[in-house]
């Protein structure tokens, strides 16, 4: 059962290993991901104009213009191109993504695994900072942050780190749990025991064995805080803290200043940037929550098989158990067969006993 | 017990297959049985013979994932109608299970809702298949109770599961299967999660179902030893199909099939140990006795803290033993009778609360755990379970190598590769499974690398926590055996834990009885197992079904003389 490199990616070998409606998910989201990353990483060649641009060598663009040849989205109130703001915005959305993603995943991890495995009074004092972080509405968290961090000032390096450190703050809890429950789940294993038995240190064993092994779930819950982080920039800007139309291109603050232009019939500047918004949050939880079904054994969707299909299984053992290939030795189910890639044990027939 | 010859189930060319990542797995293959009214059919079979899920079909319990093809006619208990349970639909199967075909799980603590009254989950099956008051119910209910043994049933109705023991729960598990007089129950290693003088009990009381309501049982298990007790006519199940098939006597003495008599043959018996221990102690040197003992305890005592408020919880109370250099010791005790907390207390991985407990000259009362890892490279440990023993993520050979590298024998695991496939090999292990990942290994090989890992150092000790007995029964003998062979090469000294008496009586030169945290009794296998003096002792001896059914009829009669002496 030899795969290829290729075939065992993260996400390819989710994509092969999928059927059906779940594929389905998993392909829409993964080309909206594509979209939203090419466009981000490609502005400058995408973009007709830049996010701040309001003339080209034709003089003023026009404000509220509707969508023609040479704005194909239209312009805004304040005369900037709808396309290439919803363009440049999906850059800014992508580097808030990463720099709070990367903040709070390295803190929240190793927090987390402290905290699970010595236990104690400082587990305790951690797990009741994160709850309290927790009950903090977290928009409420976020305005604050970006006032302490930005002063109300806002360029581009400000208002996007300033975004970035809020996000991290509510979502350094979650890691901080999600690997604390598994430290404290991995701690009880056997394997940890043996390890102790043989003398190995705390270090070491909450490096080599239990840090490597609670790390499973971090994709699932990167994919749904990275869709969670756009949505609190879009946040922030529409309610007037986000960042400065001249350093930056973002969403929220487009859709901010669109308010007046909807009842006026100018559907052009609040429709785009909301589906950019929309659009880029579904296709990064479509993959968020299509890995996690595939994760879990009992959640995979499976092709049917035929009535009476297959080989029969080998039997885990033989009389005197077997060292060599056959039934029940290595070509059997217990070649590996009956687990999937993380280890956990799949359908057999034993599922009960 | 009726006399008809008619079957109340009748299984014909049962297929199953199974959607798997790996593809379809078919896990039962042409299958034909059928259980007359009134009998024990018992179908045994290694973990992955298909016997669970050809029992589990009976009941149309297969997962989503399953495809059945094949007939299973399940008729009712008066013989009016009939039914191929493969071909209903989920609502007629509702109809018939619970009324026609009944289900007693492994695990009594799961199959238990532990927020409902156990009176409560008795009157749901009633309550599914026709119309009862509240007091009719609860009448049924007490009534069913009290037939399967559990005293004072007008207040036990009332209770919770948790209030209830292992064995009670068992109890009111199989109670809940015969309220609505089923013509055959399915008992799933009924007795596996059980101790053994449990067992006998609950053995008893499935027989009782058998006589008194006259249900047909058809019992899964693996234990040769309860087959004998239990079964009128057996099945054996290998790789999915049915390998012989005969009553249980002419089974037991006069197996026709190769794996059937394999299996008969790695089946444990007391006093198969006899000889080897005799034959170790001839072998020892004259001042062996007079060495200075690796373990030595004292009044130990463990006790776990209890929560707020309330007193600990003492799991050994007042524990004397030692171990010579080279002995095996084996400790043998039920659940929560705290053997592997001494184990683990040995190991360092639980504290001494009270008493005296010495390691190979250190005090483990109070030690550090600084002091102690030097001593840790003298000591070996095995687990129990060889599927998490092992970290998933690093391939054997690394973990086989991590005590080489941890105690500085090796730079790291590639270096200390050389050593590594020598220990492989001492446990017959090829070379080449080092490069394998712990889930591609299967059970019985997993527990031999945890052996090779356990004597990375030549400790002087080595501690083994029921290493076999997550294994089936051929595998548990073959692991058995390279266990005597390695302490007779290496010549380690070794406490051996196990709840199986013959398994202990195999490899033990000494055998200590634990009993509620207590040594009850302690001497060579000859003594403790030949002439028990303690009278647990003698309820465990006599509680252990032994593979033969004429014999195991015997014993049967001596328990109940024992049991009756002692009540």
């Amino acid at each position: 059962m030899k795969r290829s490199l290729f075939s065992r990616l993260p996400v390819v070998h989710q994509l092969r290993q999928s059927v059906g409606l779940q594929r389905g998910m998993l392909v829409v989201g993964l080309v909206i991901t594509a979209v939203f990353v090419i466009c981000a990483l490609f502005a400058q060649l995408i973009a007709p104009y830049g996010f701040s641009q309001l003339r080209d060598a034709n003089g003023q663009f026009g404000a509220q213009q509707a969508p023609s040849a040479e704005h194909i989205w239209g312009t805004t109130v304040s005369g900037y191109d709808v396309f290439s703001r919803v363009i440049w915005g999906a850059q800014t959305a992508l580097e808030v993504m990463v720099v709070a993603v990367i903040l709070s995943i390295f803190v929240g991890v190793f927090l987390g695994l402290v905290s699970g495995y010595f236990g104690g009074w400082l587990d305790r004092i951690l797990v009741v900072l994160a709850d309290a972080i927790y009950a903090f509405p977290s928009l409420l968290l976020a305005i604050v942050m970006s006032i302490v961090i930005s002063g109300g000032q806002s360029n581009l390096y400000g208002g996007i780190l300033a975004a970035a450190i809020s996000i991290t703050v509510v979502y350094i809890p979650q890691y901080f749990r999600v690997i604390r429950s598994e430290t404290v789940r991995i701690k009880g294993g056997a394997f940890v025991e043996s390890a102790k038995v043989i003398g190995a240190s705390n270090t070491r064993i909450m490096v080599r064995h239990v840090l490597r092994n609670s790390t499973r779930t971090l994709p699932l819950i990167f994919t749904l805080n990275a869709s969670e982080a756009v949505l609190t920039l879009a946040g922030l800007g529409f309610l007037g803290f986000g960042i400065e139309p001249t350093a930056a291109a973002e969403w929220g603050f487009d859709l901010n200043k669109s308010l007046s232009d909807v009842t006026s019939g100018i559907w052009w500047t609040a429709v785009f940037p909301g589906l950019a918004i929309v659009l880029s949050v579904l296709g990064v939880t479509l993959v968020g929550e299509s890995l996690n079904d595939l994760a879990d054994p009992r959640l995979r969707g499976r092709r049917a098989v035929a009535a009476a299909a297959g080989d029969v299984a080998a039997t885990s053992v033989v009389p005197g158990g077997t060292l060599e290939a056959g039934p029940g030795g290595l070509a059997g189910l217990e070649g590996g067969g009956d687990f999937d890639d993380s280890g956990t044990r799949v359908h057999t027939d034993r599922s009960t006993s | 017990m009726t006399t008809t010859p008619r079957n109340v189930v009748a299984i014909e060319n049962l297929e199953v297959s199974f959607s798997t990542d790996a593809g379809a797995i078919k896990a039962v293959d042409r299958v034909s049985l059928s259980v007359a009214a009134g009998e024990v059919l018992a179908i045994v079979g290694e973990s992955g013979s298909g016997k669970t899920v050809t029992a589990k079909s009976i009941l149309g319990l297969l997962p989503e994932t399953a495809t059945a093809r094949g007939a299973i006619v399940l008729s009712s208990r008066d013989g009016s109608s009939g039914n191929d349970v493969v071909s209903l639909s989920k609502k007629q199967l509702r109809g018939i299970r619970g009324s026609d075909v009944s289900m007693v799980f492994q695990e009594p603590s799961t199959a238990l809702n532990p927020v409902y009254t156990v009176g409560w989950q008795i009157a749901e099956g009633l309550r599914a298949h026709g119309t009862y008051t509240r007091a009719e119910a609860k009448a049924k209910a007490i009534e069913i109770l009290g037939r399967v043994g559990i005293p004072d049933p007008e207040t036990r109705v009332n209770h919770y599961p948790h209030q209830f023991s292992g064995g009670q729960k068992q109890r009111v598990v199989i109670a809940q299967a015969l309220v609505l007089d089923p013509g055959l129950i399915v008992a799933d290693e009924p007795t596996t999660a059980l101790d053994v003088t449990v067992q006998a009990e609950i053995l008893d009381l499935l027989r009782r179902c058998r006589d008194e309501f006259g249900a047909a049982i058809v019992l899964i298990t693996h234990n040769m030893g309860v087959v004998a007790d239990l079964a009128d006519r057996v099945a054996v199940m290998y790789q999915g199909r049915v390998v012989e098939e005969a009553s249980a006597v002419s089974l037991f003495a006069n197996p026709q099939n190769d794996y059937t008599k394999k299996l008969l043959a790695s089946v444990p018996h007391i006093g198969q140990g006899a000889l080897q221990t005799a034959a170790r102690a001839s072998g020892r040197a004259d001042a062996w006795e007079n060495a200075a003992p690796v373990v030595v305890a004292k009044g130990l005592r463990i006790e776990y803290p209890g929560r707020f408020g309330r007193g600990g919880f003492v799991a050994v109370d007042g524990v004397d033993f030692e171990i010579r250099a080279g002995e095996v010791l084996g400790l043998v005790g039920e659940s929560g009778s705290g053997k592997t907390t001494i184990g683990r207390a040995i190991g360092g991985l639980t504290t001494v609360t009270g008493g005296s407990l010495s390691v190979l000259d250190h005090e483990m009362n109070g030690i550090r755990e600084r002091t102690f890892k030097k001593v840790r490279s003298d000591i070996g440990f095995v687990f129990q379970d060889p599927a998490s023993s092992f970290n998933p993520l690093l391939t054997i050979a690394d973990c086989v190598a991590e005590p080489l590298v941890i105690h500085g024998r090796a730079e790291n695991p590639r270096a200390a590769r050389a050593r590594v496939d020598e220990l492989l090999e001492a446990v017959q292990l090829p070379k080449s499974y080092g490069d394998r990942f712990p889930h591609e290994l299967s059970g019985g090989q997993r527990q031999r690398a945890s052996l090779a890992r356990a004597i990375a150092l030549e400790p002087s000790l080595l501690i083994a926590d029921e290493p076999t007995s997550a294994l089936d029964v051929s595998v548990q003998a073959r692991v058995l055996e390279l266990f005597a062979e390695l302490q007779r090469e290496f010549g380690f000294a070794a406490l051996f834990i196990s709840h199986d008496l013959a398994v202990v009586d195999l490899l033990a030169d000494r055998i200590a009885v634990l009993y509620k945290g207590k040594l009850v009794e302690e001497g060579t296998g000859a003594e403790v197992l030949g002439a028990p003096q303690h009278p647990y002792t003698r309820r465990l001896l006599a509680s252990l079904p032994v593979p033969d059914p004429i014999e195991q009829a015997s014993r049967r009669e001596a328990l109940r003389a024992l049991r009756a002496t002692e009540a």
